[in-house]
């Protein structure tokens, strides 16, 4: 038994090439329409097919109105697409019932959003505390993680502050922290660095590459910058609701 | 959901009812008037019922007056034609319609167990008499025949000073018992030196002479400064003098209007109260016109309970209503914070909240801002029923289940209104609510 299982493991390797991993996101056929039933029935999304491996980072560009928001709120289980089948992490997205779509979000992605989207009058350890207490994790384990995350972004010092006594940048450190602290599957960062000028970006753009190379996290990036996605290792270009071109970023930092 | 997060909750809604200070306290404010004026009324009840019962009980609770009443015009006993036009014209009973000694008799006889004894008394009127060294000035004395038997009961509050009180072997003699107030201001003298002293009381407008047999301790009634300072001249005090004595001056008939039943101790008044009614009652059915009925100071001090009890229960609903609109305050404020936070909630869903999480926040929220203005307000109550309660002169009490009841009921405010909100940001679409501006 034993043998003939190594055996056709080996032959498939021959046939396949090197084994690789099961897809950390694998999509089929994603498509995603608004005012179903309506005269003004609109798809967005007109049959999406992707895969990203763990440890990959990929950028998906496209201009504004490409379907790049629509793709990433159903990559980020915010949305369900109306067809097409989206396995996440060997979850089906489909069978998933909204409170199991809240616990997908919460163990198995962390969102960077433009606008930070921290909550106001909390201080930066309480919002990295959030995706734990969500969690389920008690409250010391929570304090000390959320410190461990937040000395690691470079945001030790200021744990004790409220969003609004910090700058653009250490916002999105902390954000970079809070999304980090559940150690997620899939980083999606949604123009993290649309809100902040070049020297910031770099700084946050740093993080995101010291995420990936050193924590090994799979990110997927969204931005309409192409030098920004020109740094992953893989660029998807989205045009009117398809993937219109896929290639290999340079990999190589200082785009900004 | 454990205990910890609920803590968490707790520390969240606090902390952005502080970042909201003024607007949070004038959403409490309808709960805090609400709490504040239940509790207010409930302390001052309390001590209202509590200083009429006190009152009450010094007069006697365990007495049962019996009295001549009425035939009310829809009662069906008494024989004679044309009943209920004599009813209407008879307001005074005769010598046959008044309770007779033999009644008495009897009753004493029947219930000897039930009963410690029966006071008979007479009003005499009022007698005046001229002042002391100022003979333009007159004092004025109510004039009470009774027996020596309730005399020698009245020792325990006012006792006697000098002389003694009176004797069965004084029955129609015209000798009299006062207080020390009338020796001081009507005779002049010391206490022992007003004994066998001569004093002519104008009764019913004829002079009338009395010797002195004893003088009394004056002792003053509390409740009546209620009524305002009374000068000296103005009070008036008893002079009891015998039975007999009493009925021979008013030219009344042998009988009387009213007596007092001194129950036993350990008799449940209450109840007896309709034994003895019933009782004296029964020697009234072939009666045109009068009955006997008794009552108790018990059953006064129930009925006043009672119309204390029904007047809170009014001013509670009018406190109701202010928690109603509380809470309708609470739940507009309530509404406004999900809006203004529909951003937080998109973030927090996106972070893995789950719908239920989300309303046990603002629920917790809800519950918070309630649960402090029921607090704010159960203090501003007991310290307000405190104040009233001082004012009316009884010790207050506010109670601790109605300082429970009411934190427990903001408690339930907040459930309740801040449920429709609450369920409002649990139902947002994490999306719309990233999206809102």
């Amino acid at each position: 038994m034993a043998d003939s299982k190594q055996f056709a493991e080996a032959v498939a390797r021959r046939v396949n090439g090197p084994r690789r991993p099961r897809p950390l996101i694998e999509m089929q056929g994603i498509r995603k329409s608004y005012y179903i039933g309506q005269p003004n029935e609109l798809e967005i999304l007109h049959g999406i097919d992707l895969k990203v491996y763990p440890g990959e980072f990929v950028a998906i560009v496209g201009e504004s109105g490409s379907g790049k928001s629509t793709l990433m709120n159903i990559i980020g289980v915010l949305d369900k697409p109306t067809q097409g089948t989206y396995i996440l992490d060997g979850v089906n997205i489909h069978e998933a019932r909204d409170n199991q779509l809240a616990a997908i979000r919460n163990q198995k992605i962390g969102f960077v959003f433009q606008t930070y989207n921290l909550i106001g009058r909390q201080s930066a350890l309480k919002n990295v505390e959030l995706p734990m207490l969500y969690a389920g994790v008690p409250g010391g384990e929570r304090a000390r993680r959320a410190k461990e995350w937040l000395t690691r972004v470079g945001m030790g010092e200021r744990m004790r502050h409220q969003p609004n006594e910090l700058s653009g940048g250490q916002k999105q450190r902390v954000a970079i922290a809070r999304a980090m602290v559940n150690e997620p599957a899939l980083i999606l960062a949604d123009e993290p660095t649309g809100a902040l000028d070049s020297e910031t970006s770099r700084v946050v753009m740093d993080l995101f590459h010291e995420m990936h190379e050193r924590y090994h996290k799979t990110i997927v990036l969204i931005t309409h910058n192409p030098a920004l996605a020109q740094e992953c290792q893989r660029v998807l270009t989205l045009k009117d609701g398809r993937i219109v071109d896929e290639r290999k970023g340079g990999g190589a930092r200082g785009a900004l | 959901m454990g205990l910890s997060n609920i803590l968490e909750n707790v520390i969240m809604a606090l902390t952005s009812l502080k970042s909201n200070k003024m607007r949070s306290l004038l959403t409490m404010l309808g709960i805090i008037i609400g709490i504040a004026a239940v509790i207010a009324i409930e302390t001052v009840g309390g001590s209202l019922t509590g200083s009429v019962t006190d009152s009450m009980s010094g007069m006697g609770v365990g007495n049962i007056t019996v009295g001549l009443t009425q035939k009310s015009s829809d009662d069906t006993s008494g024989t004679s034609a044309g009943v209920t036009l004599r009813r209407f014209m008879d307001n005074t009973p005769g010598a046959e319609d008044l309770i007779s000694d033999e009644m008495i008799g009897e009753f004493e006889e029947t219930f000897a167990d039930k009963i410690d004894r029966v006071e008979l008394t007479r009003e005499a009127g009022t007698a005046t008499i001229d002042k002391y060294g100022d003979p333009d000035t007159t004092i004025s004395a109510t004039l009470t025949g009774t027996t020596p038997e309730t005399l020698q009961n009245l020792e325990e509050d006012t006792p006697i000073l000098a002389g003694r009180w009176l004797t069965d072997a004084d029955e129609g003699k015209y000798l009299c018992v006062v207080s020390e107030k009338f020796v001081q201001q009507a005779i002049g003298t010391t206490n022992a030196d007003a004994v066998g002293a001569r004093v002519v009381l104008t009764v019913n407008g004829n002079p009338c002479a009395f010797y002195v047999a004893g003088v009394y301790k004056y002792v003053e009634n509390e409740y009546a400064s209620l009524f305002g300072a009374q000068d000296d001249d103005s009070i008036q005090t008893t002079i009891y003098i015998p039975l007999e004595t009493a009925r021979v001056l008013t030219g009344a008939d042998e009988g009387y209007q009213n007596i007092t039943v001194v129950t036993a101790t350990g008799v449940d008044v209450t109840s007896f109260v309709d034994v003895v009614g019933d009782y004296f009652a029964s020697y009234y059915t072939r009666n045109d016109t009068w009955t006997a009925s008794a009552s108790s100071i018990s059953s006064l001090v129930e009925s006043m309970t009672e119309m204390l009890d029904t007047i809170s229960l009014g001013i509670s609903a009018i406190a109701a209503i202010s928690l109603l609109v509380g809470g309708i305050g609470v739940m507009n404020i309530m509404t406004v914070s999900v809006t203004e936070r529909t951003r937080e909630i998109g973030t927090r869903k996106a972070l893995g909240a789950p719908s239920s999480a989300i309303r046990l926040q603002f629920i917790t929220e809800s519950i918070v801002l309630c649960v402090i203005g029921g607090i704010i307000g159960v203090i501003l109550g007991v310290s307000m029923g405190s104040w009233l309660s001082s004012l009316i002169g009884f010790a207050a009490k506010p109670s601790i289940s109605a300082i429970v009841i009411a934190v427990g009921f903001s408690m339930g405010i907040g459930v309740f209104f801040g449920y429709y909100p609450a369920n409002k940001a649990a139902k947002l679409d994490p999306i719309d609510a990233l999206r809102y501006e």
